[in-house]
């Protein structure tokens, strides 16, 4: 299957994400420019993290407003998968691609660690190559990853299973409600996350629990 | 010239650890009897023309698309 990356001033986990599709798939991903309007023929689009337009008015705020944002709303609404972490999570928040709302940290801290995630729901596009229940483990890097929605929403994407990914094991390292750690959207084409699955990919990393997640997206046989 | 100020604040029930910081840092200085703080933002705007019900309007919409994110936040505009 074929990718892209998207990049916006501020972002700079782009390369990490290029490397990890890149290995995954065999394929270099397509990378497009947030002024662009028409996006290429791809079946995932991922959003990388960093600190676009440098965190400014709410973090993903004002990328959530660029040009690239309308297509990739299109995009999604014909079904295509779309990627955010981090910075891309609270992009598609603010687009309203997904419920919720992410704010700061309840400790105010940056937090630069390893957690633990569980898989909550297995049956997604990105997530069949894991078991459901099963924890794996995660690098986090954020300030603002800490999941707000309403009682209502908040009930409705419990009970839809919107649910994917759970800080486990005691590891919550935001003051995230419910532990949420990632989101799907409910035709279950557009995932947003706050961990960084794209730094653990192989040996070098220190682990490759992060493998599975691509390996879905794109339809790879996991190795 | 129009001038407007654009009140956006957290909704109630919305956990805000900013203003606990804040509350906090304010009892050690030993300001007694300070009941909760929450945080928010104040932006200042200049909008062309004179028609102030066009400005609201106006400024109605830059709230609901940019301004505030009202999944958590609330806004107020008052036309100076």
């Amino acid at each position: 299957m074929k990718s892209a990356v998207v990049q916006l001033p501020g972002l700079n986990r782009d390369r990490d994400m290029i490397t990890a599709l890149t290995k995954i798939s065999g394929h270099a991903p397509k990378v497009v420019w947030q002024t662009e309007t028409e996006l290429p023929d791809v079946d995932l689009i991922v959003i990388p993290g960093g600190f676009s337009y440098g965190d400014y008015l709410r973090c993903g705020a004002i990328a959530a407003r660029m040009p690239v944002m309308q297509a990739i709303k299109a995009k999604a609404e014909a079904g295509v998968r779309v990627l955010g972490v981090c910075n891309g999570f609270q992009i598609l928040l603010e687009a309203g691609l997904l419920p919720g709302a992410l704010m700061r940290n309840s400790s105010l801290k940056f937090v630069c660690k390893e957690i633990k995630l569980e898989v909550t729901n297995a049956s997604t596009a990105f997530t069949g190559a894991y078991a459901k229940g099963q924890i794996i483990r995660c690098p986090i890097a954020h300030h603002d990853g800490n999941y707000f929605a309403d009682a209502e929403t908040l009930k409705r994407i419990e009970d839809q299973q919107q649910v994917v990914f759970r800080y486990a094991e005691g590891t919550n390292p935001n003051g995230s409600l419910n532990d949420i750690a990632g989101v799907i959207n409910e035709r279950g084409n557009v995932l947003g996350m706050m961990p960084h699955p794209e730094n653990l990919i192989e040996a070098a990393h220190g682990g490759s629990d992060g493998r599975a997640l691509f390996a879905s997206a794109l339809d790879v046989i996991a190795a | 010239m129009i001038k407007a100020r654009v009140t956006v604040t957290l909704k109630n029930g919305v956990l805000d650890p900013q203003g606990k910081a804040i509350e906090g840092a304010l009892g050690s200085l030993g300001f007694e009897g300070v009941g909760q703080v929450r945080q928010g933002k104040v932006f200042d705007l200049e909008v062309e023309g004179s028609d102030r019900t066009k400005a609201e309007a106006d400024l109605k919409a830059m709230c609901e698309k940019l301004l505030a994110n009202t999944v958590i936040e609330n806004y107020a505009i008052s036309l100076l």
